[in-house]
């Protein structure tokens, strides 16, 4: 009886070992994120010059937002905006994507906080970043 | 005796449930700074070294 209980426990322990093994990193090759991450690198090349002129920040959400429009040339105003929105659809779907891939959406909220300070902690030098609702320039 | 060994089992199966729902932060900022690398390509960039002087610098700085 006490062999059988302890050996019960044994493997309880090994199962809290296989699942802490398995939480230890996060799943981020899946089809779903390579395809958000293929689209926003090529939307890259075109959002790169919005942040050095300061026309786009990022946010403290983990997205980012037209925070100043006169840097943008009226002509160019409205394809600025559209550029932001399509970016902030694959931030969030990527956001989501990874949480649901591991298996928890309910992270979403925190791999969102993460990335936010990562982009954040990771822009180049003369671009615009918000942090406790302030706007800094890195 | 029983209790106690009962006790104890349900002690281990509720580490189990807490480990399982830890969100393991380490593991995202990793996550997070392989795809952030990827979109901008910093890290590329950084590591070719060529590629990352010269483009960057003169339409950029103009726009100021």
């Amino acid at each position: 009886m006490m062999k059988n209980v302890f050996g019960f426990i044994v493997s309880l322990f090994a199962l809290v070992f296989a699942l802490n093994a398995s939480a230890a990193d996060l799943d981020i090759n899946t089809p779903g994120v390579n395809a958000i991450k293929q689209s926003m690198q090529a939307r890259h090349a075109q959002l790169a010059p919005l942040y050095a002129s300061g026309a786009v920040g990022l946010t403290s959400d983990g997205l980012v937002t037209l925070r100043d429009a006169d840097a943008v040339p009226l002509a160019q105003r409205q394809s600025a905006n559209a550029l932001v929105a399509a970016e902030n659809r694959d931030r969030n779907a990527l956001y989501a994507e990874i949480a649901n891939a591991n298996g928890h959406p309910e992270w979403e909220g925190e791999i969102r906080s993460t990335f936010a300070q990562r982009w954040i902690q990771r822009a180049q030098p003369g671009w615009w970043v918000q942090s406790g609702g302030g706007w800094s320039q890195k | 005796m029983k209790k106690l060994w009962i006790a104890f089992a349900g002690l281990a199966l509720s580490a189990c449930v807490t480990i399982n729902i830890y969100f393991p932060a380490a593991a995202a900022e990793k996550a997070a700074d392989k795809i952030i690398e990827e979109v901008w390509q910093t890290q590329k960039a950084d590591k070719s070294g060529q590629k990352a002087d010269k483009p960057a610098e003169p339409a950029e700085k103009e726009q100021k």
